[in-house]
Order: structure tokens, then sequence, then C-alpha cells
């Protein structure tokens, strides 16, 4: 890639825009995945009993099912959320960008 | 050629199967109905195959939501078909642990890596590495790490597979393991990754279709009360109500927390996995496949939660044991084979038939995707970058990458008879324990760290493997069940906990010391590198024109 090329794609106030939004989205969903898995995980290292209470109290089910289930249900929920913002937002403003730059590249 | 091994590999295979007693005849239509299919698909992606981008990564021509299943399809392997339905039938809620630690790798690849990888990448993931590091040093620690990873994965399949051919045809397992070998060096020596892909993306179909049948048959049995399911199975199991909480396979919080990372962060390491993000046309489409995969994925751990419970309460009834369980009340096949029993149980002889062939397609696609990044790591980064210095031919690395199957083909068979009584689930642990401490510390710091050096990268990468590898050796899984010593030296069975920090300190303590003139350049490289990652501006893409 051409110097100038580097420098004018990083003085471009859209590519900084684009860094900061997918940054802090990426990094906030990122860090709401590793703390809901590590807190699982956490649990079932230090306080295995916690996930062996009973949903009902006349039941045989443990509350360890329904986690399981909404661990799985809200993992697929944060990868659309963040592919929709991504594969619109995100690539709008990336295609500026290459439209900004078209005659260096 | 093709088709006379195609000859070859069936009628040797009906010679076997008429040799044993109580073949099921609709499972044996079953499977050889599916070769025929799939080496059908290996003859048209053949025909298709002629540049090495084609070999590599089916020309990148496959759409979000076709490569979205054929990583489903790589996920859902023998390792979590067979294995975890078998784990839990053992253990209970065990199984489960591992379904999610495998599944929550899948947002946080999405997050860091997927685009990146896509926009840096050209056929696997040390081109990522390569970027700006001294591309012939990198090369070599990426084959090292992804050929460790592919091993410890073979394994798993290759028994899975070897087991499955056992109880159905009752020829023995070694036949069954050199078989698979032969199937699998047909389909990728001849059909490279479009046949790869698309005999995954069929078989993902069926399976997914199978394993909700399997699903509704059992909901069915107990009234589609997910409580007299639960209810009955912990009456049904030697461990009764203790099924439902974590057990013995998290015994003690380093283990737990060890194996979390491992599974967490070995997805983002897994070669044959991160290959995939360049058979689709562009960074939309490969965010796009993230989706679909997830999707896939979670609502078949969903199911399979059902079909391990259903497996304790249909072979533990009074007509289950009689025809599933020894006498001592061990599993026929072993644990592994839960699932293809409940399938017969549930489903008769002809459904039998259809989830053995299917899984049996499952392992051949999976084992052939593992061998494929196999040899690209052999062929590509070692032969052709390091050895001949990219002075190479297309035709004359296709034909390397070819010959390098053979020989992965023939170690695999070798390896799949040595480590036929391991729980195939817990082997993919091991592997994904690796992949996080060799893999995945090199690709993620070449992405974020602007200070990593090449001299980093390389000795922290081998401290991660060589630590990795010399942890699973001393515990018990080798030390003491393979080796037969007394008692194990490291006394965790899940190494990642210590393998991927000590790979993520040393890469870190030799990048900032690092004073050489390579350094600089390693430096200066990041911001480039960047912007590329960023918005794919420089990237070629893997379309073919």
């Amino acid at each position: 890639m051409k110097e100038n090329l580097v420098e004018r794609i990083e003085a471009n106030p859209k590519y900084q825009e684009l860094l900061k939004k997918r940054d802090s989205l990426a990094l906030k969903l990122g860090i709401f995945v590793l703390v809901m898995f590590y807190s699982y995980i956490t649990i079932i290292a230090f306080n295995k009993e916690l996930f062996a209470t009973k949903v009902w109290e006349d039941g045989v089910t443990t509350i360890a099912f329904p986690i399981a289930l909404a661990i799985l249900v809200i993992s697929f929920i944060t990868t659309l959320i963040y592919v929709r913002r991504a594969n619109g937002e995100f690539d709008d403003l990336t295609n500026e960008i290459k439209k900004d730059v078209k005659d260096y590249i | 050629m093709l088709r006379i091994a195609t000859l070859l590999g069936l009628s040797s295979l009906a010679l076997l199967a008429e040799d044993g007693s109580g073949v099921n005849i609709n499972a044996v239509i079953m499977f050889f109905v599916f070769i025929a299919g799939t080496m059908g698909i290996t003859k048209w992606a053949a025909s298709k195959t002629k540049s090495a981008s084609d070999f590599y990564t089916a020309g990148g021509g496959i759409t979000g939501f076709q490569n979205g299943l054929a990583i489903a399809g790589d996920y859902i392997s023998a390792a979590s078909f067979l294995g975890i339905s078998g784990m839990i039938y053992l253990q209970g809620y065990d199984g489960i642990i591992y379904a999610i630690g495998f599944l929550v790798g899948w947002p946080i690849i999405l997050f860091l890596m997927a685009e990146r990888l896509r926009n840096l990448g050209k056929f696997n993931f040390t081109d990522i590495a390569a970027y700006r590091l001294d591309e012939q040093k990198i090369r070599i620690l990426a084959a090292f790490g992804s050929l460790t990873v592919v091993t410890f994965y073979l394994i798993a399949q290759m028994v899975g597979a070897g087991k499955l051919i056992e109880v159905l045809f009752h020829i023995p397992y070694g036949w069954a393991v050199a078989l698979v070998g032969a199937l699998m060096i047909i389909y990728v020596t001849f059909g490279g990754m479009l046949a790869t892909t698309w005999v995954q993306i069929i078989k993902a179909c069926l399976i997914l279709a199978g394993v909700t049948f399997i699903a509704l048959m059992v909901m069915a049995h107990s009234g589609f009360s997910l409580t007299a399911l639960v209810t009955e199975a912990t009456s049904l199991h030697k461990s009764g109500v203790d099924i439902l909480k974590p057990g013995p396979f998290v015994s003690d919080p380093v283990s737990a927390i060890s194996l979390g990372l491992a599974l967490m962060l070995g997805t983002a390491g897994l070669p044959h996995i991160l290959m995939r993000f360049f058979t689709v046309g562009n960074a939309k489409e490969a965010r796009k496949s993230v989706v679909y995969a997830t999707g896939f994925i979670g609502y078949f751990y969903l199911l399979i939660g059902i079909v391990g419970l259903g497996s304790i309460v249909f072979l533990n009834s009074d007509i289950g044991k009689e025809l599933y369980l020894s006498a001592e009340g061990s599993v026929i096949g072993g644990v592994n084979m839960v699932a293809v029993h409940l399938s017969q149980a549930v489903g008769g002889d002809i459904f039998l038939g259809f989830i053995a062939a299917v899984s049996f397609a499952t392992i051949l696609a999976v084992v052939s995707g593992l061998t494929l990044a196999a040899s690209n790591s052999i062929a590509h980064d070692l032969y052709a970058i390091v050895i001949r210095k990219g002075n190479i031919t297309d035709a004359e690395e296709m034909k390397v990458s070819k010959r390098t199957v053979l020989v992965i083909g023939f170690i695999a068979v070798l390896l799949g008879f040595a480590f036929e009584n391991m729980n195939v689930a817990f082997m993919v642990g091991l592997a994904f324990a690796i992949a996080a401490s060799a893999n995945f510390p090199i690709l993620i710091l070449s992405i974020y760290w602007k200070k990593l050096t090449t001299r980093g990268a390389f000795i922290g990468g081998f401290v991660g493997l060589i630590t990795a590898i010399t942890l699973v050796v001393l515990s018990k899984t080798i030390w003491v069940d393979i080796f037969h010593f007394e008692k194990a030296i490291f006394p965790y069975v899940h190494p990642a906990l210590f393998s991927v920090t000590a790979a993520f300190v040393a890469i870190w303590f030799f990048s900032i010391t690092d004073k050489s003139a390579r350094a600089e350049e390693d430096k200066a490289g990041f911001e480039a590198q960047n912007i590329r990652a960023q918005t794919g501006i420089g990237a070629e893409g893997a379309v073919s024109h």
C-alpha cells in the first residue's frame, strides 16, 4: 500500500468514525459474552450446588438447564445485533471511505 | 481414476459387509447411496477445481448462507453428535458444558476476527500473521500449530468413524478406519474445498433434520413434557438426580476455568474453521455466515440435550437394555454410539441406516476439511513459501498438496487405530486447548497489538504449543490412560489456562525486548495492515475471475 494512501485514509474523519463505532460495539458485545460465559464457568467451578437448585419445588429439573438455554439464545442474538450494524452502517461508511480515496488506490 | 477408486471402495465394503452376521441391510443400502452421492459431488467439483485458490477456498464463490451451513457442518461433527450425546448419557449435564463452550466461541470470533481475517488473508489464517511479520518464520510456526491441532482433531474423528462402521457392518475396527482414510483421500485430492464444502452443506441439512426427528420422537415418548423426560432419565440413570447438575468432568475450579478457556478461544484457532472465511466472496458474506452458523449450531446443541436425555431413557428401558447394553451394562460399541442406538429405538432400521450414513458422511466431510487444512499448511506454508520462497506454479503446489493429503490420510489411519478407546468429545477438547494456546494468541495479537514482533510471535507461539502438548502428555489422559504410568505428573486434565497464559506472556516479553531492525519493520507495518483489516482496501479477495 502506498505511503500517502495510508496517511490519507488515517486523516479521513469517516475512517476514524468507523474505527470508533465498530470497536466500541465489538468491545461492548465481546465483554458481555465473555462475562456471561465466565460467570457460568465460575459458578460451575466454585459453586456447583447453585445450579442444582430446582426450577419448580416439586419437580426435578434444575436451573442449570434454562440457564444453558439462555446462553445459547443470547449468544445467537449478539451475533445478530453485530451483523445488522456491520452490514448496514459500517459497510456504508467503508464504502464512502473507499470512494474518497479511490483515485489513490 | 475416480470411478475406479469408487468401485474399489464400494466393492471392498460390500465384501467385508457380507462377512459379518446380523448386518443391517437398510444401513448398508443407505451407506452406498451416500457414498455414491458424495462421489458424484466430488466428480463435479473435480471438474471445477483448477487453481490453487479453487483447491483451498472453492474459488471464493460460496454464499454466506451456504458457508454458515458448512461451518455448522464442521461443528456438528462426530465429536458433537456422537461425543456430546455420549457424554450426556454418561455424565448428564457435563456434556452440555462442552456444547455451550463450543458455541460461545462464535460471537467472539465474529466481534474480534471474522472481518479482519477476511480482509487480510487469502488461503489460511497464517496469511494474517505473515502480513507484516517475517513471512518465513511465521509460516513455519503456524504450520506446526495447525498440524498439531489437526492431528488431535483427526484422531477424534477417525475413532468416531471407525466405531460407527464397526458396529453397523460388523467389520473389524482396523478395516473400518482404513476405509474412512481411503474415502477421505479420494474426496480431498479430487474435489478439494468445493467438494468438501458441498458434502458438508448437504450433510448439515440431513443431520439437522435427523436430530430434529429423534428429538421429536423422544419428546413424543414423554408426552411432550420436558419434566417427564427429565424425571424418567434421573430414575433410570445410576447417578440419579446428580446428572442434572455439573459433575465429575469439571472436578476442580482450575480444570473448569481451563476447559472454558480452551473451548472458547480454541474455536478461534482452529485452522479448518478459519479457512472457511476465505470461501466466501467478501466481508459481508463472511459476517453473515457467522450468524447462520451460530444459529444452526445453537439449534443443534439445543436438540442434542434432548437426544442425550432420550438415550438415557431409551437405552436403559427393559427392551433397550437387551438390545444395546452388554451384560455388564456398558453400551455396545462404546459410549460414542448412544445416539446411533437411540435412532434405531425411535425410528427403526431404516432411520438407523439414515443416521448412521449421515454420521459417517459427517465424519468424512470433517476429516476432509481437516486434511485440506493440514495440506494447506504443508504445501502452501512450508513448501511453496518457506522452501521454494514463493517461486512455484499453481500446478506444482497442488501436486504437492495432493501428495501431502495421501501421507496425512495414512497417518490418520494409524492414529485412529492407536487411539481406539478415547471419548471423541474429550479428544476434541484437547485439540481446542492446543488451538487456543498455539494459534489464537499469535492471531489476535498480530491483528490488534502494534508492538508484536516476529521474534515475539515465533518464540511465544512455540512456547504456547510446547507447553500445551507437554501438559497434555503429562496429564492423566496420556500419561496414565495411554502410557499406563501410575500417577499423572500434571494434576489437571485441561491445560489451556496455563498454556494460553504462557503463550501470551512469552509473546509479550520477547516482543518488547526485541531491539532488532526486523522489529522496527514489524511495527512500522501495523498502520497499513490495520487500514486493510478495517476497510478491505488492498485486499485481493479469493474470488476467481
